[in-house]
């Protein structure tokens, strides 16, 4: 499987999902941190990838995202954004409602 | 990577009609767009606009760089809220 199609299957299969440096209890760089701790926040049921053990993983989903930095949320498929996005929606109250919708 | 260099690079690609970037570090930085060309697009599509002017920098010489991002009446409506 190409590491594009690889992307594709987790975003199928993971309802909320983010692309981040590290994990939820160690994020490796801030701005992951800060997506952790808004999903968190928020009480969202969301799994993680962490770009830092898989190369190929790392630079593929910039491409198939066309987006040059990670995190990288995605919810129910769709490509919601970085962490400018996620704490803009955080603030405006629209990413708890999309969550909410999830389930 | 200096923010000015940053700055002029947004300008060629972007009709700004107020443009600010900050950060001293080299690596980090954050920018204000007010631009009618994001007029009707949503963020993920704004942000890609401004990453797309970047090109390969967002890859190489700049680590980060948040981004606010508006258009005219958008930010007239923000700058009436803080009066």
């Amino acid at each position: 499987m190409s590491a594009q199609e690889k992307i594709k299957k987790m975003i199928d299969t993971n309802k909320v999902l983010l692309f981040m440096k590290g994990d939820r209890k160690f994020p490796q760089c801030g701005f992951s941190g800060m997506a952790c701790q808004i999903l968190d926040h928020l009480g969202a049921a969301y799994e993680t990838n962490n770009v830092l053990e898989d190369n190929e993983i790392r630079e593929g989903v910039k491409i198939f995202s066309n987006w040059p930095t990670i995190p990288q949320l995605y919810v129910n498929g769709e490509f919601i954004g970085g962490a400018d996005i996620m704490r803009e929606m955080f603030e405006s109250g629209e990413l708890k409602k999309l969550l909410d919708q999830v389930g | 990577m200096h923010k000015d260099d940053i700055k002029k690079i947004i300008a060629g690609g972007i009709n700004c009609n107020q443009l600010e970037v900050f950060g001293d570090d080299g690596a980090h930085f954050e920018a204000l767009i007010i631009s009618d060309d994001f007029k009707s697009l949503n963020r993920v599509k704004r942000h890609q606009l401004v990453y797309q002017a970047l090109g390969d920098l967002m890859n190489e010489k700049i680590h980060a760089l948040s981004l606010k991002l508006y258009d005219l009446s958008e930010w007239n409506e923000i700058k009436g809220e803080k009066k």
